[in-house]
């Protein structure tokens, strides 16, 4: 197993608390929802483009590029915060997010700003469009990886699965899937609305090498990364454990208020002092 | 017409690899040659309507040129969403195309028919509507489809429609084709019916009328300047189409009318706003549905006897 050395463990958690304030200051500013499943996977992101994807942020669409497509895009926030960091545009451009007039879309708009790959939104999108990208990868054996972020409630969606037989089926083993697994959707635990478990077994079912992580651990984020792609006649999935809300306002953390209610001018005091560099 | 399309498509893909052809699991007998000689041009992604939309969007992402295919409800409606926010928001170079127009299914029933695929399409942004009347049409639109990098739709008839024309007519996305030159009325007809109008006009000229007939491939964007043209022309105007009265063909054209200056007799004749409880062939659908030879010359007598008398 590869060591990582604390040095840049203790840099990547800096950069995840940053890029937490900028989400937090984003919903804050534009009274937004969906802050919650922003702040549940920016362990995953932020060590996707600061450690493991291969990016060009001042080319950000060379053809050599790892391609993310966002699937959960209504959290879009988090992403937004993570490439202005890694330096695909500039950090003032997160002012503009939900906006009058400004540049990001609470829903990531393909282009809108340098790296995003895709429009989404309606979930269940996001793996279809992601098993074309990887196909169009094993046509022209490029050596690129396509990385998926999916929500644990766009599991809900038959399209999801369609495209996860389809993954399957052609070995897609460019294609890796990280399902942020908060375990909280629109109005409640996912376990009562509609339950995934045993969530592991249906993909691996489906044809998929999977992974289960916490996905909040950098250490354990890069090492599974690492061994990408699990099997080489197999889609790979992560399935990272996290905790809606996690890091922002304490009454929503692992709530399912989370996802709706931004920080009063109080609580944003608060919780943007607790998050320090 | 899908033979000639999937005709059409191979020579076309033969030429450029980065044409692929997605199936949702249909096109038996009719896409075995492309199978066989462009394998790996080929993708059935079984019957998965959705994933078949989001994949194209992908490989259009990546620079490739899909064309997913399935029967008109299927390809349309199934994964109208992705046809949406994956394939037009992005305004990406991926083709849908339909077989089945209207009452091509129509012994299968009303879940097999294709009437309601325009109407829901024509509102999207970015998307170019192509319904091409007989197989030269289809042959001629489905090249000028491939040279296009933007979202089409590409509506096709079944098997076994008549050729139109006798030498091959300028074709080009957006002009509509006048068959038939006449001052009394004009049917303005698209995909499966356009050799209805012409028959029509047949029986028309042993009533001493002449029709105008038009063959409106493309029905996004419409051709203004032909319907303004034809109203300028003759003193009644028909849209004929094997789809629902709402929303398509005739919809279109009348949006242009009313908000011109043209005063003119104008009837949309199409599929009836009802799920059918009948079955039976395209004719017997037709019939119907009030759109037989002679229904629809009925039709458009009574609206030149109302010209005559004004």
């Amino acid at each position: 197993m590869v060591q990582i050395s604390p040095k840049i463990i203790v840099n990547l958690q800096r950069k995840a608390v940053i890029v937490r304030r900028h989400i937090l200051t984003m919903s804050h500013r534009a009274k937004s929802a969906h802050t919650g499943g922003a702040l549940s996977c920016v362990e995953i992101l932020v060590a996707l483009y600061f450690k493991i994807m291969r990016v060009f942020p001042k080319d950000p669409y060379n053809d050599k590029r790892d391609r993310l497509i966002f699937s959960k895009a209504h959290d879009a926030k988090a992403l937004y915060a993570v490439l202005a960091e890694r330096g695909f545009f500039e950090k003032k451009i997160l002012k503009g997010y939900e906006v009058n007039d400004g540049k990001l879309a609470g829903h990531t708009i393909r282009h809108e700003v340098p790296g995003i790959e895709a429009s989404a939104g309606s979930l269940g999108h996001g793996l279809p469009i992601a098993c074309g990208v990887a196909y169009a990868g094993k046509l022209q054996k490029k050596k690129h990886k396509v990385f998926v972020i999916l929500s644990d409630g766009e599991c809900d969606e038959g399209s999801t699965w369609e495209a996860a037989l389809f993954a399957g089926h052609h070995k897609l083993s460019n294609l890796v899937v990280v399902v942020d697994y908060n375990k909280l959707q629109g109005f409640g635990y996912t376990k009562d609305i509609l339950d995934l478990e045993p969530f592991i077994d249906k993909w691996r079912a489906f044809g998929w090498d999977t992974r289960e992580i916490n996905g909040h651990d950098f250490s354990k984020i890069i090492h599974t990364c690492g061994e990408i792609p699990f099997d080489i006649t197999k889609p790979s999935i992560i399935i990272a454990h996290t905790i809606k809300g996690k890091g922002g306002v304490e009454k929503h953390v692992n709530q399912v208020s989370s996802q709706y209610k931004p920080p009063t001018d109080e609580e944003y005091v608060e919780v943007m002092k607790s998050l320090h560099v | 017409m899908r033979n000639t399309f999937a005709k059409s498509l191979l020579t076309i893909a033969k030429k450029d690899k980065r044409v692929l052809l997605l199936t949702a699991d249909l096109g038996y007998s009719a896409f075995e040659d492309f199978i066989k000689e462009l394998p790996n041009q080929f993708i059935n992604v079984g019957i998965a309507e959705q994933n078949m939309a989001g994949v194209a969007a992908g490989l259009a992402i990546e620079g490739y040129k899909p064309v997913i295919y399935s029967i008109v409800p299927f390809t349309t409606m199934r994964n109208f969403e992705q046809i949406r926010n994956d394939i037009c928001y992005q305004n990406l170079n991926v083709k849908i195309v339909g077989v089945g127009a209207g009452y091509s299914y129509g012994p299968y029933g009303h879940t097999h028919h294709g009437l309601e695929d325009i109407g829901i399409l024509r509102t999207l942004p970015n998307m170019t509507i192509l319904a091409p009347g007989d197989p030269t049409e289809v042959r001629l639109a489905t090249m000028s489809m491939m040279r296009s990098n933007t979202p089409t739709y590409l509506r096709l008839g079944k098997a076994g429609e008549r050729v139109l024309y006798d030498k091959t007519p300028h074709f080009s996305i957006g002009k509509g084709i006048v068959l038939h030159e006449g001052s009394d009325a004009t049917i303005i007809a698209t995909s499966t019916l356009v050799s209805r109008a012409i028959e029509v006009a047949t029986e028309m000229v042993k009533r001493k009328y002449s029709i105008r007939v038009i063959s409106m491939h493309t029905i996004k964007p419409i051709d203004k300047a032909l319907i303004l043209e034809s109203s300028r022309k003759t003193r009644v105007i028909v849209t004929l189409e094997e789809h629902s009265i709402i929303g398509g063909l005739g919809s279109a054209v009348a949006e242009v009318l009313a908000e011109s200056q043209a005063c003119i007799q104008f009837l949309r004749l199409g599929a009836l706003d009802h799920f059918t409880k009948s079955i039976g062939l395209q004719d017997y659908m037709r019939e119907k549905n009030g759109l037989s030879i002679r229904q629809v010359s009925s039709q458009i007598l009574k609206l030149l006897s109302k010209v005559q008398h004004s």
